[in-house]
């Protein structure tokens, strides 16, 4: 299995490498031929380990592949930790990555930075790889950084545009809030533990979660606290939970596909994944629980709802995976692990597919975004038509299609997590994830009613040419929609309630809440029964209803809204304030703190007084000693008269 | 009586008018020049007083070997004095400042 790993981890980065170096001389065809070999080489070898896994009888393998450094008492490693929870990932990732790879040969067609793009996308591959693989908080954390570069570096893919040059530097200075937090975390983690390797870590973390540390003086917080709050800083960043999701909505600047595969389907669930892996430590620190679940409650309602105002097709859909991912954040909070993994895993299928529909119709509009000079497309493009409508319907759980089991169990297992209390912790967060469902539904079927039917809105010269977009395009829709549609029958029941996951995740016997639910659990077709008798499945229905009533029945309707409600409409319209508070605020008081410093000290300081000052001094100095050498006779002799008398005096009076 | 401070003051005097002469003038070198002899002659002055006052003639001896010395320098000084002359057309002293670095 040891070949197979290297294999699954390498082969994109090679494949990166020749894309990348050798671009201009192989060509685009032998690019995109390179790196899709390679992904679709990792992708089928990731789902022979997760069939050994399952089906074969693999136990889950801790390798150490290469000694980087050792020093005192820290030891630098590259491994791998393969176990149930990192090959469901890595599946995930190689698939929809190699879904991606095919899209974006349509896609990317006309773009001179082709072969770029896919050498990008190949390494963003290998980064993803390398962070779910990791067996140490150090690889962690290089594919962690990994990703966020090479997401920097598609977000400013189309780096002439001002836009994508603004966004993608937004992204990566949120992202290092995130990082600093997270970096902080692993080092703590160090100094507590003296070990970077996750299943030393894991083996003394009860330990741990007996001391304290005084951040402050007189204030002692608890060690377990204390870290995992910091780790989960890091998720937040990298994850996009508020109030470090601004970077997110401004990424759609970059191409759709890494819309797709980035910031929907893999690296910002990367956060995720790392708070399930991290369950044993998570587990020993309630404070952090009620943390998580608190900030994954506020971002999935009130992401949702600014997903409702949006005219962009692509930040529609973006703020529904920032809702998602905070639904996902929810379930860790309330130790729900299995439930968070089991949505991440639905969620990349279909907000990949969304994101590649999106992208479909944006290529026949010719790269046209906004959804009001849409309508009616579905009569030209009757595939993305159909698999869109899929994953819009995975996407708010409709009975029966992959979201549904993972959304529905998700609210089941946060209704059922007394362990918070019944106070405010487990209301917001109970009443987040449910009022989110109608939100979702609403916001989902806005932009498919306004983009597939209703008038058609778009100029003449776009509609003439409108049609079905090519097989390259139109075959990952289908690949990623039938996992979308029927993922959840047979993954529902061993992932959550079968133990899939072994000993990967840790939940306490207190917190767990899914062991509670399997005792009532009959099987993925009662479940579906039982959808009628759930206030979910109707708040979906009605956020759908709604949608269809306003947006297609009565398009007037949501005019007098928005203009009596202007109030409202404004604080959703500029996303809470949010950016305006980041940009003029924080940004704009550091680029104040920036000028000063290089005005006042390096200009004035520095530059002004010590370097040139002492130049300029030595000038002044030397032009007052120039008097001196007046190159006249008597004044010399009067210097020496002058000289010999002090001479002299001193002789006289002081010896 | 005529004391030694006497001769010594009238010594001390003739150096500073000297002095004086050499700082004050700034247009003609040659009274640089007479100057410095005075300078010399004060110098001897001195020399001459002390010796009659210790009874010692060693500095009277002295004074034959600066005069001598003098009007060696007074003949190398005037002949200097005439070749600048030739070349500068001047013995201003206030012109005479190429020295300065």
């Amino acid at each position: 299995m040891y070949s197979y790993y290297l294999t699954i981890v390498l082969a994109p980065l090679a494949a990166a490498i020749v894309a990348g170096l050798f671009g201009k001389q192989i060509g685009r065809g032998w690019a995109h031929s390179i790196t899709i070999f390679a992904v679709g080489l990792s992708c089928v070898l990731s789902f022979y380990v997760l069939y050994q896994m399952y089906w074969g009888g693999a136990t889950s393998e801790n390798i150490s592949v290469y000694t980087w450094a050792v020093t005192d008492g820290l030891r630098m490693e590259v491994g791998f930790l393969v176990d149930r929870l990192t090959v469901l990932m890595m599946a995930v990732v190689a698939f929809v990555s190699f879904t991606v790879h095919i899209y974006t040969i349509g896609y990317m067609s006309d773009d001179p930075g082709y072969q770029r793009f896919f050498s990008y996308i190949s390494l963003f591959t290998f980064s993803m790889l390398m962070l779910v693989m990791s067996n140490n908080f150090l690889q962690l954390f290089f594919g962690w950084e990994a990703v966020g570069l090479v997401s920097y570096l598609l977000i400013g893919f189309w780096f002439k545009r001002e836009t994508a040059i603004f966004a993608n530097l937004k992204a990566f200075l949120v992202n290092r809030v995130g990082d600093f937090g997270f970096i902080l975390g692993i080092a703590a983690i160090f100094t507590f533990t003296g070990s970077l390797d996750y299943v030393t870590v894991f083996a003394s973390a009860e330990s741990v979660a007996g001391q304290s540390i005084e951040v402050f003086p007189g204030t002692p917080w608890n060690a377990m606290t204390l870290i995992c709050i910091l780790l989960f800083i890091g998720a937040m960043g990298k994850s996009a939970q508020a109030p470090l999701h601004v970077w997110l909505p401004d990424s759609m600047e970059g191409p759709t596909p890494i819309s797709a595969l980035i910031h929907a389907a893999t690296m910002v669930t990367a956060g995720i994944f790392m708070v399930a892996r991290m369950s044993p430590l998570f587990e020993l620190s309630t404070t952090a629980l009620a943390v998580v679940i608190v900030i994954g409650a506020i971002t999935a309602f009130f992401m949702g709802l600014l997903g409702i105002v949006q005219n962009d097709i692509k930040r529609v859909v973006a703020y529904s995976t920032l809702s998602q991912l905070g639904y996902m954040t929810v379930a860790l909070g309330a130790s729900a692990y299995s439930a968070a993994i089991f949505h991440l895993m639905t969620h990349a299928f279909f907000k990949a597919l969304l994101f590649l529909a999106a992208g479909s119709v944006i290529i026949a509009m010719h790269h046209e975004q906004d959804i009001r000079k849409m309508g009616g497309v579905r009569k030209y493009m009757p595939i993305t038509y159909w698999t869109a409508l899929i994953g819009s319907l995975a996407l708010i759980g409709f009975p029966g299609t992959a979201g549904f089991f993972s959304k529905d169990l998700l609210i089941d297992a946060v209704k059922e997590s007394h362990w918070h209390g019944q106070g405010a912790v487990y209301w917001i967060a109970y009443l987040s994830v449910l009022l989110g469902v109608f939100v979702t539904a609403l916001y989902t079927f806005r932009m498919f009613f306004l983009v597939f039917h209703g008038e058609e809105r778009m100029d003449k010269e776009t509609k003439s040419h409108l049609h079905e977009t090519p097989w390259v395009v139109t075959l990952p829709l289908v690949m990623l929609a039938i996992p979308s549609l029927v993922i959840g029958w047979p993954a529902v029941e061993p992932l959550l309630f079968g133990g899939f996951f072994g000993d990967a995740i840790v939940v306490q016997s207190g917190h767990d809440v899914l062991g509670h639910m399997g005792e009532a659990w009959h099987g993925p077709l009662a479940l579906l029964e039982h959808a009628w008798q759930t206030p979910v499945l109707w708040l979906a229905m009605a956020g759908l209803a709604t949608a269809w009533f306003l947006f297609l029945k009565r398009p007037d309707i949501p005019e007098t809204i928005q203009r009596k409600f202007a109030g409202i409409y404004n604080l959703l319209d500029r996303k809470y304030y949010f950016d305006d508070l980041y940009i003029k605020g924080f940004a704009a008081w550091g680029r104040g703190i920036g000028d000063f410093l290089w005005k006042r000290g390096d200009e004035d300081l520095i530059d002004g007084v010590l370097v040139n000052g002492t130049a300029n001094s030595v000038v002044r100095l030397a032009g007052v000693m120039r008097q001196l050498q007046s190159g006249y006779l008597y004044t010399y002799a009067f210097a020496m008269i002058i000289g010999l008398t002090m001479f002299l005096g001193w002789l006289i009076w002081f010896r | 009586m005529i004391g030694l401070q006497h001769y010594l003051t009238l010594s001390a005097m003739l150096f500073v008018l000297s002095i004086a002469g050499i700082i004050i003038n700034r247009r003609n070198l040659i009274l640089l020049l007479m100057c410095i002899e005075l300078m010399l002659l004060a110098v001897n002055f001195n020399f001459i007083a002390f010796s009659r006052y210790l009874g010692d003639e060693t500095g009277q001896v002295f004074v034959f070997f600066i005069l001598t010395v003098a009007a060696a320098e007074a003949a190398i000084g005037l002949a200097i004095l005439v070749v600048l002359f030739r070349n500068r057309r001047s013995i201003n002293v206030q012109e005479l400042n190429t020295m300065k670095g």
